[in-house]
């Protein structure tokens, strides 16, 4: 079983502070960590591997200093990492991001083909959760998001069953393999690194692949060219500058109470009472046509 | 009750700017290990320590170890967790990779073992007196005795024991009586009963390898006559499996003071038929290969030391942040505030806090001193280093544990009544610190250790030499601005003077009243402890003077500058009473006559 999981590294969304003029984050100093999303992924494939054998490969796109992240990854018992990191690739938002992973994984794919992708479900810096399933659209992979358990896994139908927390319960899906995970937090708990694994990781090597490596076919979907997405403004929103107030009532009268509080909303919020007044209205006309009819 | 939270940002500005990890890692031999690796390592150890260790030290403190039919078993929980333990390597730390070990340097081990320390002390004496099973092993074990039994101790598979005093034979180990019988295949029978065995015996290995000082027939009387053997709990086959039950045997446990969770046994050698052990090394040569591992094990106790004090200052300011009682002094009908408002409150906390860092700097540089006197390329320096490690062991085990006593006493002091309540956990740290300035040596062991062997013997030459290095601080800690630094300066100048003075003395009296010297030998370990500890808060203070200088804004540093001063003020201000109480002070310890105690 190939294993790969995307991760990510982020600033500690703890320990960041926004610049008060430009209203960016100011990650001087803040420690950087893996997205914590990532790490229920990480802890997913490897509890897979611990079942059924096979290997992890740890995957990132980001700078060059976002090494470490690989060799955490690879310290909890990860096999291989893998950095891919080029120039062209900054600015690069969503859409240009799971491309640049779609085709890293395409490679690693030529060498060892790939049962199964694993993601956090989204990442604390960005929130879109949007990179999972564009890597799984690109490579035509079964997709599974926001993922709570993975229920089975049958080596000889090809297929996993997992379950997915839905609105009002939890659904159980199967599919076919090779399919793409986005796994929910809270879904497990990442395991302590062990020694002999963070020797491991300070010696292994990193893959660093370019653009040419990861087999990039089309660099103008990279990077911030390839990028649509645009940030057009970046602000704080304003406090409100209203302060919530206390309305008094007799507990024992609810008809009255209702009335004072009707009352109070009407009068502040003259959107409402408009509303409402267009409501009565219509009613009126609809009845008054309705009894026309009869 | 607080759980342990690794203080991961001293320890790391302790290895890195006092004890020069840098450094360290570049000796040869530790190609392997770089900054990172040794970020990555405290990092994951501290999880464990505080998500796996640190959760059942109260409740196997309350539950302890229990005996039954010459069988021990744990506390609830010891078992799981050090099984975890074990697989996620943190046995083989520090043990060399000929064995399946990481051959991490002394400086990162110690910083490790401190996190396991601080978050279960009970726990942590299993592997500890396991690192020292190995190590004897190492030192003096056949290839085949090492083949048989290493592999299994450093991966933790197996644990290991120190078998050494006996009812009559404590600090003074020539009275040993234990004795060994040839049995012409190679092997001995073992005969006599150990007592004080930590760990003598318990359910969270299937096997238990016992290392026994004991006699042969016909060996010189006193310390020149004892051999050392191991004895395993089960006889290991040479395909690796496990045999028959070994004749040794738990006979029961030790109700003690502190430390509840480690089982303390005494051992039955042969009282059925005869333990069958294999001699280790050259016979008649037990205690010399003990003695080897002698310096580690105490510094290990030292930084037990330095690990409770930690545990109690972070109880200590939790409980101090959330008590809610009386009002701020000089606001008059001001809302209830928490005691950390209060004035003594923050000097029994800043008192704890200060010692603490004081003596973790001391402990970690010591480390370094090791690591280099073992590894460094140049013979002068490895010299250098083994003398300063020789000289300061005594001084991290003896003031180290000693302080950490009177520390975990202030903490609970800062609970007030809770503190004396034992399920508010103030009062563990104080019983389980007892123990350390007692066993591997007590205070005066050390102490007499420390003027004899270390300082005595030689003139005083390393001393004097640390003093002259002490001295070189001054000129930086002139150059400071502020009143803090002139303060630090004033005070360590005193105290260094004061510790000149002592050692002076304690070196020209020596020959000529040795009693006198060692009726001074306990005050003047501690006052080595307090200078050598505001020593290394000083050049603590000044690295942080010039981060701050450097735009560095972190809040640790001028948290550290005021802590170097509160040491500077409280703790350096002794070193004068102290050099009195050695210099004047022998004459009313020694006057009384026997018959008027």
């Amino acid at each position: 079983m190939h294993i790969v999981v995307c991760i990510k590294q982020v600033p500690d969304s703890a320990q960041i502070r926004v610049h008060p003029v430009t209203n960016t984050i100011m990650r001087q100093g803040v420690p950087a960590i893996i997205n914590p999303y990532d790490l229920f992924a990480i802890e997913a494939a490897l509890a897979l591997k611990d079942q059924l054998g096979g290997k992890v490969t740890v995957l990132t796109m980001g700078p060059p200093q976002a090494e470490p992240a690989l060799r955490k990854a690879l310290s909890y018992g990860c096999d291989e990492a893998v950095l891919v990191t080029d120039k062209l690739f900054a600015g690069a938002d969503t859409l240009a991001t799971s491309y640049v992973l779609a085709s890293a994984i395409k490679t690693l794919h030529q060498e060892t083909p790939v049962d199964l992708v694993f993601t956090g479900k989204q990442t604390i810096d960005g929130d879109t959760a949007q990179v999972g399933p564009g890597v799984a659209k690109r490579l035509e992979l079964e997709l599974l998001t926001y993922v709570s358990r993975i229920v089975s896994v049958d080596q000889a139908a090809n297929s996993i069953r997992v379950e997915r927390r839905a609105e009002g319960g939890v659904q159980v899906l199967e599919t076919r393999l090779p399919a793409l995970i986005t796994m929910l937090e809270g879904s497990n708990e990442i395991r302590f690194g062990s020694a002999p694994d963070m020797f491991r990781a300070a010696r292994a090597e990193v893959c660093v692949w370019d653009r040419n490596a990861a087999g990039i076919e089309d660099i103008k979907k990279v990077g911030l060219k390839g990028s649509p997405t645009i940030v057009s403004r970046v602000f704080v929103p304003s406090p409100r500058a209203q302060k919530a107030q206390q309305i008094e009532f007799d507990a024992a009268n609810p008809e009255a109470a209702t009335q004072t509080l009707l009352d109070k909303v009407l009068v502040e919020i003259p959107k409402v009472k408009k509303q409402l007044d267009q409501t009565r209205d219509n009613k009126r006309a609809s009845r008054s046509a309705g009894e026309r009819h009869e | 009750m607080s759980q342990y939270n690794a203080p991961l940002r001293d320890m790391h500005f302790v290895m890195k700017e006092l004890a020069g990890l840098e450094q360290v890692v570049q000796l040869p031999g530790y190609e392997e290990v770089d900054t990172d690796l040794s970020d990555a390592i405290l990092e994951e150890a501290s999880k464990f320590a505080g998500n796996v260790l640190s959760p059942i030290n109260f409740s196997g403190d309350q539950e302890g170890s229990k005996w039954h039919n010459k069988a021990v078993t744990v506390p609830a929980g010891f078992k799981e967790a050090y099984t975890q333990f074990a697989e996620n390597g943190w046995t083989a730390l520090a043990c060399s990779p000929e064995f399946g070990g990481q051959g991490l340097p002394k400086l990162i081990s110690t910083a490790v073992n401190e996190m396991w320390k601080s978050a279960n002390m009970a726990f942590s004496l299993c592997p500890m007196l396991t690192t020292g099973a190995i190590e004897a092993l190492m030192t003096a074990g056949s290839d085949a005795l090492k083949q048989k039994f290493l592999p299994k101790m450093v991966s933790g598979e197996w644990t290991g024991t120190m078998n050494l005093t006996e009812p009559s034979a404590g600090s003074d180990l020539a009275a040993v009586r234990t004795r060994a019988e040839p049995q012409g295949d190679g092997s001995y029978k073992i005969f006599g009963q150990k007592i004080f065995i930590t760990y003598g015996d318990h359910n969270m290995t299937e096997n238990i390898v016992h290392l026994v000082l004991a006699r042969l027939p016909n060996a010189p009387e006193g310390v020149k006559g004892i051999s050392l053997f191991v004895v395993p709990k089960f006889m290991v086959k040479d395909d690796g499996s496990l045999g028959e039950r070994n004749d040794a045997y738990c006979v029961s446990i030790e109700h003690k003071l502190g430390i509840h969770a480690s089982p303390t046994a005494v051992m039955a050698f042969g009282d059925h038929g005869g333990a069958v052990g294999y001699l280790v090394g050259e016979e008649n040569r037990g205690l010399e290969y003990m003695f080897i591992m002698m310096n580690a094990a105490r510094f290990a106790v030292g930084m037990e030391g330095v690990a409770l004090a930690e545990r109690a200052y972070q109880q200590a300011v939790w409980y101090a942040k959330d008590r809610i009682q009386g009002t701020e002094l000089g606001v008059r009908g001001g809302p209830k505030v928490s005691i950390l408002k209060h004035p003594d409150v923050r000097r029994l906390l800043m008192s704890m806090r200060s010692q603490t860092e004081a003596a973790r700097a001391l402990a970690y540089v010591v480390a370094a001193a090791m690591d280099a006197a073992k590894h460094h390329p140049d013979e002068a320096v490895r010299a250098a280093n083994q003398a300063f490690a020789d000289l300061m062991i005594p001084v991290v085990k003896g003031h180290s544990t000693e302080m950490s006593i009177e520390v975990a006493s202030e903490g609970v002091q800062v609970h007030g009544g809770m503190g004396f309540i034992e399920e508010t956990g103030a009062a563990q740290h104080l019983r389980d610190a007892r123990i350390t300035a007692i066993y591997e040596g007590t205070t005066a062991i050390q102490a007499n250790d420390l003027i004899g062997r270390k300082m005595a013997r030689e003139g005083g030459a390393t001393i004097k030499a640390v003093i002259a290095e002490m001295r070189k601080l001054d000129a930086k800690l002139a150059a400071q601005n502020g009143a803090d630094f002139v303060a630090i300066r004033k005070r360590f100048a005193a105290g260094v003077d004061a510790l000149e003075q002592a050692a002076n003395w304690i070196v020209a009296i020596f020959k000529d009243d040795i009693k006198a010297a060692h009726a001074g030998s306990v005050p003047f370990l501690r006052l080595l402890g307090i200078v050598a500890g505001g020593w290394q808060m000083a050049r603590a203070a000044l690295v942080a003077q010039e981060k701050i200088a450097g735009g560095d804004s972190d809040p640790f540093y001028a948290a550290k500058i005021v802590t170097a001063r509160f040491f500077a003020d409280h703790q350096l201000t002794k070193a004068q009473g102290l050099t009195d109480s050695i210099v004047d002070g022998a004459t009313g310890t020694l006057a009384l006559a026997e018959e008027l105690f």
